[in-house]
């Protein structure tokens, strides 16, 4: 369970969310510029709330006292234009988490390779991320975002990169990788076709508030 | 027509550049170049300006790395004046700078009687060659590193940091390698800035053998006294080390 209750003041409003998110996937819909992702940032920690308390699997990521830094909440996170590594190849991309744990290079390479199958991706493994279609970058970006086995999952417009025809491809892959997931996973999108296909609950933010909360 | 102008004036840069430098080749008499060469004080200059222009390197980019990355990535109070601060030494004629360093850190200078008063004396020493170097270098590693750090997508270093990888950890595997190609531009222009630095050197650190002159100011040492064959080894042992850095560090940036 991720319990996100958090205030922050932004430019043009004050952005202010109460949400407990259970596991399995929730949706995000909202115009631009509403602050989806500013609550993805304020929960990986990218962005400091001025109140309020973020709390994941019992543990308090921030609370008025205390704030854990991005790179000790153990949660993935699949950016809009994937973020991958460009002097990396796509292995050492899926691997950075592992690395970053300091990991065994026999075990570090046991579970990319293991993430690399099961993402249909292990004949690229040697590619360098610039080299890859769209649609390969976002698996890249979704095994880089799984590989240390995070404790939530955060989706900032994952389909939004890809083109029309690519898109209706890899929604369906998404879906069924994040069905099998059992951690809280939110994933943001303004796409409205998007909507419905990855959850039965959808939140609606608007100018940095929950106005709407349910299918 | 416009494309006929422009190839020649390209033409006669590029031939005005090239022809000294041929010149200087043209007037090497092979075996005066190793006599030359083989000299003590040809030898002296040569380890000296090995031995300083690696000093001056390691100390700019020890201390300019952080403060181009402050500039590149820092919100503080007058950045822009450090900013300007920074780039001041390109501007400042050499003789100058000199004079400054002189009159900041010689014997009389403004913090000469501190320093004496600790038993450091500067000015006239290999040390006051290093600082002299490091004033007019400097600038072009940090203006290079910062525009270098400035270009690395912010995002990259949000994503190691979500995955784990701490600031430091983030800035040596993200930061460092995709700034690398500006890096290794700055170190290189900044270390070919020192290794010719002249003007500054002479006036804060002089010229003795041995401790303060460096295969620039032998060269200018050796056509003084007559020795035009000397100077022109020397030129051209400076030309050839610089051309061989450039040209090392090109190849490396490639891979």
């Amino acid at each position: 369970m991720l319990r996100v209750t958090v205030a922050k003041k932004l430019r043009d409003f004050t952005f202010s969310v109460r949400v407990e998110v259970p596991d399995g996937v929730t949706a995000i819909v909202g115009a631009s510029g509403s602050g989806k992702t500013t609550l993805l940032r304020l929960i990986a920690g990218l962005l400091r709330p001025d109140s309020g308390t973020v709390e994941l699997a019992g543990r308090a990521l921030s609370n008025g006292s205390a704030f854990v830094p991005p790179y000790r909440r153990d949660i993935g996170f699949v950016f809009a234009d994937y973020a991958l590594f460009p002097h990396l190849s796509v292995m050492q991309n899926v691997g950075y988490g592992l690395r970053a744990r300091r990991y065994p290079a026999g075990a570090r390479r046991r579970r990319v390779h293991e993430l690399l199958e099961r993402f249909e991706i292990g004949t690229l493994s040697q590619r360098r991320a610039t080299e890859l279609s769209s649609g390969q970058r976002q698996r890249v970006a979704l095994a880089r975002a799984l590989a240390f086995e995070p404790k939530a999952l955060l989706l900032d417009e994952p389909l939004s990169a890809l083109d029309p025809q690519t898109r209706d491809r890899v929604r369906g892959e998404l879906r069924a990788i994040l069905a099998e997931l059992t951690i809280p996973t939110l994933l943001v999108t303004h796409d409205e076709a998007d909507r419905g296909a990855f959850s039965e609950r959808v939140l609606r933010l608007s100018a940095g508030r929950i106005v709407q909360d349910g299918s | 027509m416009i494309r006929a102008a422009i190839a020649v004036a390209a033409a006669v840069l590029v031939a005005f550049i090239v022809l000294p430098l041929a010149g200087l080749v043209l007037h090497l008499d092979p075996r005066a170049f190793a006599a030359s060469l083989a000299t003590p004080s040809a030898q002296n200059a040569l380890r000296l300006s090995l031995v300083t222009t690696a000093l001056s390197l390691g100390l700019t980019v020890a201390f300019g790395t952080p403060l181009a990355y402050a500039l590149a990535r820092g919100r503080f109070p007058g950045r822009r004046v450090v900013d300007a601060i920074v780039d001041l030494p390109i501007v400042v004629p050499p003789a100058v700078a000199g004079l400054a360093l002189l009159l900041a850190f010689g014997r009389n200078g403004t913090l000469g009687p501190g320093l004496h008063a600790l038993g450091i004396n500067l000015s006239f020493s290999t040390a006051a060659v290093v600082m002299a170097q490091v004033f007019v270098a400097s600038p072009f590693y940090v203006r290079a590193a910062r525009g270098g750090f400035t270009s690395v997508d912010r995002t990259l270093e949000a994503a190691s940091e979500t995955l784990g990888m701490g600031p430091l950890r983030t800035f040596a595997y993200v930061t460092v390698p995709l700034a690398a190609p500006a890096l290794l531009g700055g170190v290189v222009l900044s270390w070919a800035r020192a290794l010719g630095e002249f003007g500054a050197t002479i006036m804060f650190a002089g010229n003795l053998t041995g401790i303060s002159q460096t295969l620039p100011l032998a060269v200018y040492l050796d056509l003084e006294s007559g020795d035009v064959s000397g100077a022109t080894a020397l030129a051209v042992t400076l030309v050839a080390l610089s051309l061989a850095i450039v040209i090392a560090v090109r190849a490396l940036a490639h891979d």
